[in-house]
């Protein structure tokens, strides 16, 4: 049943898609790479539904009443016109019950996706999730793996068909980790650690962004997803635990300041001389670059500047 | 603007602009109570967010405000008294009782400012932390509200010194009389929500 | 502080700005002083406790704010045409949108409607005036002298630029120095109190000042909108003035409400914001389906289809607007069963808006239609505005909304909602009581080419944005990736449509004014239904000579039946009115310069200006006018000489 349900879906998001594909544009949204994308996908998609279908029925009756009841119109009977028609309790009983009963069918699998998108996703139950520290700061993001002993900055790799954990934290303005096509968004906050169920089962590159605005850097804040294989993912963590350096806390503090930096690697997190998500370094970044917010960025649209573009 | 006198009811109700203003004035307490609650709600937030500043348990003295709530119980009393000689016509009644009120009033802003200077002088400002910060917010509301009272009532007892009691100054009184019972329930909210909750937690 | 600190320098944009308004409070200078009219501006307009003319400076303010925000949204949308547009930095568009944002919700659509109500109300429930006149005029400079206080930023000091939601601990004083953001929290502040009197003023209007008979049930539905609105405003807007009030305390006195430091807590911004913030959207909605049912109703030439029930969907939707204020941030992480209570209570507010949409298409079954230009504005209306209403219910899933969030999905969809809702509401009630404001008609053939253009314009700017959305476009973006290229062209093409469509209804109402016949009618339109249009054209400044009784919710269609006009000799008596006063607008620009120096947190200056302030409020205190008299004899001559051309 629940497969059949599943492939009728597919099909009409196909025909969303198809849509989309013929205003020649890709829609994120609804090209997921994951499942949690792919059930925002399938809720919205059913909603969609009710939406054409209200739709439908207004514009009929607006369009119809309105050519036949205007004024001027020919053969326009005696009978096209009761002023004193004032109301009618049964049709208006019909057009509460309507909306009540449309609203009701849309909640019920809005809430259980709700309460389901706070686990880690189903396909991929077997498996502990992969824990990522992403930490947002004026306008870059940290990317910790504490298992793995790993950080990056503004990109990221993660294995495919494996859930992935982010502890969301911010350095100092609330911002929202987004990327659209493994899944819909949450904030990140200092000194309140959010968690986010993401996964990818397509290997690829996506955009990543912070969505929620922070000031002046705030267009630059994006990141890339890396999802490849398992064994391509663990080559990297190998890789990057060999060559890369250390982050240091000078360097981290260096990295912290307000400010755009380019995508970086190193073999150490910073988890340990801060957390942003506790209630003690809520004000970690406050305290060293408060300061730094009087000169700006002056951040022009240069030519050849385009943070959201991704890499073929 | 039509000018109905109304007749058996007391001398406030009887224009149409007294009873228009009483009414406006019922509905801007109101928004008052949507005000308070705010900063209630914000204070209980905030509540035990102290930082490195001290606990309010350790700095809050029972005696004071225990003095403040009786003060300004007692003048909501004696407010209540100057409505009722001014309901039966007694101008050097209502203006007696109202200075009464005046003055209980002004010597409970005299603790309050004296509490607060005593806090200070402990270390502990709007600075130091967002719960002394939603404290001295919440306090400080109620005695700038308590201020602008006395400064009001002030004025009307001027005029009731120059107009005696006619139907405009009686709205007058009675308008600043709700005012001023709406702040003795305030501090009610603010004497066990603020003090005796920050007292025992 | 230096001169060029003070002064916002170095964008070739902001001396464009410095210009235009050196030249244009040049020009008003000169033609006031030209043509001796400035102790005729003082009279007439800046002392005026006149519900009409204060309802006419409303919106001559909001028109004004619309011209400005405007602007901001044609900036934005041609940076945003090109991939590689470098038309406004980082930083100066975060300034663009933040203003928008702010005026065109703060200054164009609350003062838009005030002033409809202002003018119409009093007229709708047979008033001569506001209860309170006075603070009605207090309202109204307060509203102006807030808006000029947060429109002076941009050359002053620095416009804001933390968004209109001014988020913490981003709008902090760390992370935001300087006093842009003073100026957003100074500017609501001063509009704010004026808002807030004019609610309690319009409750009491409502409630004690009808016509005899007019019981609550009885009153036209404009004036129904209207009451509820002001119950919303009086409990949502005092949190409003404690959240601008502590964020205030924590930029210029170092409180830690809101801070990272201290254990401050920013989250409580976005709650307090929005628990204000929601119950303002339906402030502004709600009006305007009054609004549009009196068209509908008046245009159609039927009654109101389901008045009652219309009513209670008014007050059920003012009553969930208190309760939905979390899906302004699903994201936030409170939890799945929050979520889920919020999404639930946020799509229940579909039903009465359904209710409501459905009641409109029955008012028009076995109707008449006349395509008046008002009618235009409403019937456009319903269509467009269903389309914010259901992505509305999308962005209601909360599971959903995650990945709509903080998009161009969310962009349009409160554009699809405040534009045909608000804005068109604004259109349509202008031109609707339009000549009876002025006593002429505005052009129609202009009209209807504003109309157009406009409606076009609209939805061919946001309709592309939903799909922008979808496809991961963030808003408040100051540059966009090539793949989003083509849907922003056509988008920022639909904005300058509808900003040509503006540009037409302004230069049809200059138009009219020279061309439009005056002498008109009570009953303009010919369909008026309430009591407004029993009024001669134009409205005495007593309003009402006399008032009839009062039988049903369309009062001029009975007293249209039983012959009655709003002039019956026998009952005539003398009219008391209050007296003009210069108080208002005095007291107001003392705030506006207290809050100006506090902006610059230059304490003494504004503690002086708060002494000012304290002097005001006992000269008013102290002061015993009593107003006039209006004698038989004056009102007999003046409803003679208007209604003269009613019996031809």
């Amino acid at each position: 049943m629940k497969s059949q349900k599943g492939h009728y879906m597919m099909r009409l998001s196909g025909v969303v898609m198809m849509v989309a594909l013929l205003s020649g544009c890709n829609i994120d949204v609804f090209d997921p790479a994951g499942p949690v994308a792919e059930s925002q996908r399938n809720l919205i998609v059913y909603s969609l539904f009710f939406v054409g279908a209200i739709i439908l029925v207004v514009y009929s009756i607006f369009t119809v009443f309105v050519i036949k009841y205007r004024a001027n119109r020919k053969n326009r009977k005696e009978s096209d016109y009761k002023p004193e028609m004032h109301g009618n309790y049964i049709i208006e009983a019909i057009w509460v019950a309507v909306p009540v009963l449309i609203v009701i069918a849309l909640s019920i699998p809005t809430v259980r996706l709700i309460f389901q998108l706070e686990e880690p996703p189903v396909s991929s139950q077997g498996e502990e999730p992969l824990v990522v520290y992403a930490t947002s700061a004026d306008w870059k993001w940290f990317f910790s793996y504490p298992e793995e002993d790993i950080e990056t900055v503004n990109h990221l790799y993660i294995p495919t068909d494996r859930g992935i954990e982010f502890r969301l934290a911010s350095a100092e303005s609330m911002s929202s980790l987004w990327i659209p096509q493994l899944g819909g968004q949450k904030y990140a906050m200092a000194g309140m650690e959010n968690t986010l169920f993401l996964q990818a089962d397509e290997e690829g590159t996506y955009l990543g962004r912070n969505a929620n605005f922070t000031g002046e850097g705030f267009a630059a804040q994006t990141f890339h997803v890396n999802a490849v294989s398992d064994d391509e993912y663990n080559q990297w963590v190998d890789n990057v635990s060999e060559n890369e350096p250390e982050l240091t806390q000078e360097r981290y503090d260096e990295l912290l300041a307000p400010g755009l930096v380019d995508q970086m690697t190193f073999s150490s997190t910073h988890l340990d001389y801060a957390d942003h998500g506790s209630n003690e370094d809520r004000d970690y970044s406050v305290e060293r670059h408060g300061d730094k917010y009087d000169e700006q960025l002056d951040l022009y649209n240069t030519p050849g500047w385009n943070p959201n573009e991704i890499p073929e | 603007m039509s000018e109905n006198v109304h007749n058996n009811v007391p001398l406030e109700y009887s224009t149409d602009e007294g009873q228009n203003s009483i009414i406006g004035f019922w509905i801007f307490l109101a928004a008052e109570i949507s005000l308070f609650a705010t900063l209630f709600a914000t204070y209980a937030v905030l509540f035990s967010r102290t930082a490195d500043a001290m606990e309010p348990a350790e700095l809050f003295q029972p005696g004071i405000v225990l003095v403040m709530t009786v003060l300004l119980l007692t003048s909501s009393f004696t407010c209540g008294l100057a409505i009722h000689f001014m309901r039966q016509g007694s101008l050097k009644g209502t203006q007696i009782l109202l200075g009464i009120t005046l003055l209980l009033g002004m010597t409970f802003i005299g603790f309050e400012i004296y509490e607060f200077i005593h806090y200070v002088s402990e270390g502990v400002t709007l600075q130091s932390s967002a719960y002394w910060s939603a404290f001295y917010i919440l306090a400080g509301t109620h005695g700038i509200h308590v201020m602008v009272g006395i400064g009001w009532m002030i004025g009307i007892i001027i005029q009731l010194f120059q107009h005696g009691l006619t139907a405009f100054t009686a709205r007058k009184v009675f308008i600043v009389g709700l005012y001023w019972h709406f702040l003795d329930v305030i501090w009610i909210f603010i004497f066990t929500g603020v003090y005796l909750i920050g007292m025992v937690v | 502080m230096q001169l060029d600190e003070f002064f916002v320098t170095g964008e070739p944009l902001i001396y464009i700005g410095m210009a235009a308004i050196v030249l244009v409070s040049g020009t008003i200078l000169f033609v006031l002083t030209y043509f001796k009219k400035w102790k005729w501006l003082w009279a007439e307009w800046l002392t005026t406790v006149d519900h009409k003319k204060i309802g006419v400076m409303y919106i001559l303010l909001s028109l004004a704010m619309m011209f400005r925000a405007g602007v901001d949204a044609m900036m934005m949308r041609l940076q945003l045409a090109f991939p590689d547009m470098n038309f406004l930095n980082s930083q100066h568009y975060s300034e663009v949108f933040t203003t928008h944002g702010t005026i065109m919700i703060l200054f164009v659509a609350m003062p838009f409607l005030i002033g409809l109500m202002n003018y119409v109300v009093p007229l709708q429930i047979g008033a001569r005036d506001f209860a309170f006149p006075f603070v009605n005029a207090l309202s109204f400079w307060s509203t102006f002298f807030g808006a000029m206080l947060f429109n002076i930023s941009f050359v002053i000091g620095g416009a804001p630029d933390a968004g209109w939601t001014n988020y913490a601990p981003l709008a902090g004083s760390e992370l935001s120095p300087g006093p842009g953001i003073n100026y957003y929290l100074l500017g609501l502040q001063l509009s704010g109190i004026g808002t807030l009197a004019t609610g309690i003023n319009l409750m009491v209007t409502i409630l004690r000042m009808r016509a005899p008979g007019m019981s609550l049930f009885k009153m036209p539905i404009f004036t129904w909108s209207t009451l509820i609105t002001s119950f919303i405003i009086i409990f949502a807007f005092p949190i409003l003035t404690v959240a601008l009030a502590l964020m205030t305390i924590d930029r210029i006195f170092g409180s830690h409400i809101f801070t990272l430091t201290g254990e401050g807590l920013p989250m409580m911004w976005a709650n307090l914001f929005w628990m204000w913030g929601h119950p303002e959207v339906y402030i502004v909605i709600l009006p305007a389906f009054g609004i549009f049912s009196e068209i509908i109703s008046a245009f159609a030439q039927k009654q109101l289809f389901g008045y009652k029930t219309m009513v209670w969907a008014i007050i059920l939707i003012a009553g969930l607007s208190f309760v939905v204020w979390v899906h302004h941030f699903f994201t936030m992480g409170a939890g799945a069963f929050v979520n889920s209570i919020f999404s639930i209570t946020t799509m229940a507010i579909a039903i009465p808006t359904g209710v409501k949409i459905f009641n409109w298409l029955a008012t028009i079954y076995k109707s008449k239609i006349i395509f008046g230009t008002p009618m235009m504005w409403s019937l456009a209306f319903i269509p467009s505005f269903t389309i914010g209403g259901v992505t509305g219910v999308m962005l209601g899933m909360a599971a959903a909304d995650y990945q709509f969030h903080n998009s161009y999905f969310l962009v349009s969809h409160f554009h699809y909602v405040l534009i045909p809702g608000t804005i068109f509401a604004c259109f349509a009630g202008l031109i609707y009581w339009f000549p009876k404001m002025f006593g002429f008609q505005l052009n129609r053939k202009l009209n209807i080419w504003a109309f157009w253009l406009f409606l076009i314009g609209f939805h061919v700017t946001f309709f592309p944005q939903y799909f922008l959305g979808l496809d991961g476009m963030a808003r408040r973006l100051f540059t966009i990736g090539p793949e989003w290229f083509t849907l922003n062209f056509i988008s920022t093409a639909g904005a300058f449509v509808m900003g040509a469509g503006f540009a037409v209804f302004v230069y049809c109402i200059v138009y009219s004014y020279f061309k439009s016949t005056r002498d008109l009618p009570g009953d303009v339109w010919g369909v008026g239904r309430t009591l407004e249009w029993a009024t001669p054209t134009p409205v005495p400044k007593y309003n009402f000579a006399t008032l009839p009784d009062v039988k049903s919710h369309d009062a001029l269609i009975d007293m249209k039946e039983d012959g009655e006009t709003t002039f019956d000799e026998d009952k005539l008596e003398s009219i008391h009115m209050p007296n003009y006063t210069g108080q208002p607008f005095i007291m107001t620009a003392i705030m506006f310069f207290a809050s100006f120096f506090l902006v610059f947190e230059w304490i003494t200056l504004a503690s002086i200006g708060l002494i000012g302030i304290i002097v005001m409020m006992y000269v008013r205190s102290f002061d015993y006018d009593g107003g006039y008299h209006i004698g038989v004899d004056e009102i007999s001559k003046i409803e003679n000489s208007l209604r003269g051309h009613d019996n031809e």
